[in-house]
């Protein structure tokens, strides 16, 4: 077995090109670079042209192609083209190559400014739809709500249960020791500025504040967002996929009522309740580092922190807890329903849900932190 | 080297439960087979085991002569080469555009420029009758019948030896499925392709396979039709045999006879 390639000769005026050995896709290399030296020399040939294909032992479809362009390139350039040779059983082969059409070129992608422009105003456009089913399926929750508290039949109480541990007792020790330890940074953090006034006792007054009307409630939220906020999203969103929703929907099941209803009323009762408990944990965070770096012993902890908090301070934070409950099931839910067939959607919108539902809650945070100082509590 | 692919004493287990036991066979170069069996008869895992994605348990593959091994990278190398697979959804890259999706094997198993590859791929489509403005477009783009081509498509990107295919026409309409069968063969023929599928569709089989192995009593039954039909096998005679194949049987007849009919 001669080595693929291609030979030329020069006998007379007419130019010869010996072709040889496999041509296949192992060969596909070595035979381009061949192939386009002898495309390249199309357009100096004069003269007639044989090609002798009698060498070639082996032909794939892939080979024939690259044949089909030699010979569409001498003929391009008007060159007549003696052609033989070419084993019988590959006639066929070559032949069907040949009458295959070409792909046309891929559109071509408008660069630059204007490509950022157009961008910025699909990105626009997208978000002001998005904005606006938002709305709507707040409405739609919220009406489903109202018919649940006048109905409380409505509420899937299994479903509920369910996802009361699921979001409420399995996230309790995640809750606990992310919010032991801000307790512990915040005490740090504050002891060491404090203690240059001589102010050390107040650190008890910084962590039990910031803990209670701030931190407790933001890390404790920011947790169920990123841990069952994008837990909804993944579930309902692979129902969609799987069909489930337009099945609930074809029984006359609402995937609302069915789905989005019992998380957001589990959400709505584990986030107060995990406040509180984050509430304590970042407390006795505190008090170890009072304890152990400030010096202070216990009881006299215990007298600072009832000196510097009150009722209200506890109040602020957890009042906000069933909103933002309410607000993550809801994004979760609602990136779950927005997935389309595909599963590779479901990633993209759980992404989706974890960040939206995490910005939603810190803006509204800012809301009530503004509203609060307002009303002066 | 006569046989393509040879299984000699396949065994594969699930824990305790055994799959297969003792299993062999073997593909004739430029033939087609089908493989059936029912539900749970393993006919996937033997596809996946003789492609080397599954380490069997007990026994030996080769394909064209490569002891297929899945630790063995350099066998599995050259049978990547030489194998083209049709999965039954597709299984098109979805990130990438059907040419892009072409080009992969081009691009991991040969050092051909992106032109050249670009080019090939074109050639590709228009092989499995894809309209060319498919070709920039998304697989979650095209309907199923458009995947399942552009898919076919990918398989013979590198103009395999063998072609596996698992369950083709699972999912088109009587319509696309024929054409789809007829693609086969059409591409069978002229690129002297072995072939080895996973069928249920009893048109395909009657219409395009050489030779069908059954997947009964853990092992495989290889034969044609009429040799399948004498072993008297309880299962085989009603896969056969049933209202269904009995239909597409005398169908099958009723065409035949017309096209005798043209001829006079």
């Amino acid at each position: 077995m001669s080595s693929s390639g291609i030979r030329r000769e020069h006998v007379g005026t007419q130019t010869v090109f010996r072709l040889s050995g496999d041509w296949t896709t192992s060969a596909l290399a070595v035979l381009e670079i061949e192939a386009g030296e002898v495309i390249d020399s199309a357009a100096s040939t004069t003269g007639p042209l044989t090609v002798d294909a009698a060498g070639i032992d082996a032909l794939d479809s892939n080979g024939a192609w690259l044949l089909s362009q030699i010979v569409h390139a001498f003929q391009q350039q008007g060159t007549s083209v003696d052609w033989h040779g070419l084993k019988e059983h590959h006639q066929p082969l070559f032949e069907h190559i040949r009458r295959s059409q070409p792909v046309p070129q891929s559109p071509r992608q408008v660069m630059g400014i204007l490509r950022v422009i157009e961008h910025c105003g699909e990105s626009v456009q997208l978000w002001m739809r998005h904005s606006l089913t938002f709305v709507s399926f707040l409405g739609l929750t919220l009406i489903t709500l109202l018919k649940a508290v006048l109905q409380p039949r409505r509420v899937r109480f299994t479903s509920l249960i369910h996802h009361l541990e699921r979001t409420g007792i399995d996230s309790l020790p995640i809750v606990a020791m992310l919010s032991f330890l801000i307790g512990v940074v915040l005490a740090f953090m504050g002891g060491e500025q404090l203690k240059r006034l001589g102010a050390e006792t107040f650190t008890v007054n910084l962590v039990a504040v910031a803990v209670l009307r701030e931190m407790g409630i933001l890390i404790t939220a920011i947790i169920i967002a990123g841990r069952s906020g994008s837990a909804f999203t993944a579930q309902i969103g692979t129902m969609k996929v799987n069909q489930e929703i337009d099945a609930m929907n074809t029984i006359g099941l609402d995937p609302v009522e069915v789905l989005a209803l019992p998380r957001v009323l589990a959400l709505m009762i584990s986030l107060p309740i995990l406040t509180f408990f984050a509430d304590l944990m970042g407390l006795f965070g505190g008090a170890v580092i009072a304890v152990t770096v400030l010096d202070m012993n216990i009881p006299q902890f215990v007298r600072q922190l009832s000196e510097a908090v009150e009722l209200n301070h506890f109040i602020v934070g957890i009042a906000k807890a069933p909103l933002f409950g309410f607000i993550i099931a809801l994004v979760g839910c609602y990136e779950g329903l927005r997935v389309s067939a595909s599963a590779e959607s479901v990633g993209r919108q759980t992404t989706r849900s974890v960040v939206e539902s995490i910005a939603l809650v810190i803006a509204l945070d800012t809301v009530f932190v503004v509203f609060f100082s307002i009303i002066g509590v | 080297m006569k046989h393509v692919i040879e299984v000699r004493g396949l065994e594969t287990r699930f824990g305790n439960h055994v799959i297969h036991d003792r299993l062999n066979l073997t593909a004739r170069r430029g033939e087609i087979m089908g493989i059936v069996g029912g539900s749970g008869t393993g006919k996937s895992v033997l596809l996946w085991t003789i492609l080397g994605l599954r380490k069997p348990d007990a026994g030996k593959v080769s394909i064209l002569g490569f002891d297929i091994d899945p630790d063995d990278p350099a066998a599995a190398e050259a049978v990547q080469a030489h194998t083209g697979m049709l999965f039954q959804d597709g299984a098109l890259f979805s990130s990438l555009t059907v040419m892009q999706n072409i080009m992969v094997p081009l691009q991991r198993h040969t050092r051909i420029s992106k032109g050249l590859s670009e080019n090939i791929a074109g050639l590709k489509l228009s092989m499995v009758g894809l309209d060319p403005s498919a070709a920039h477009k998304l697989p979650s783009e095209l309907s199923g019948g458009m995947r399942k081509r552009a898919s076919l498509a990918r398989a013979l990107a590198l103009d395999p030896e063998i072609l596996f295919l698992d369950e083709p026409t699972a999912g088109l309409d009587p319509i696309g499925a024929a054409e789809f069968d007829h693609l086969i063969l059409d591409l069978q023929r002229s690129l002297g392709l072995t072939v080895v599928m996973i069928t249920h569709d009893l048109d395909s089989l009657f219409a395009i396979t050489d030779r069908i192995s059954v997947l009964i009593h853990k092992g495989l039954v290889t034969g044609t039709i009429p040799e399948l039909l004498a072993l008297e096998d309880p299962w085989i005679k009603q896969y056969f045999s049933g209202p269904r194949a009995r239909a597409v049987e005398t169908a099958k007849m009723h065409t035949e006879s017309d096209d005798l009919k043209q001829l006079d």
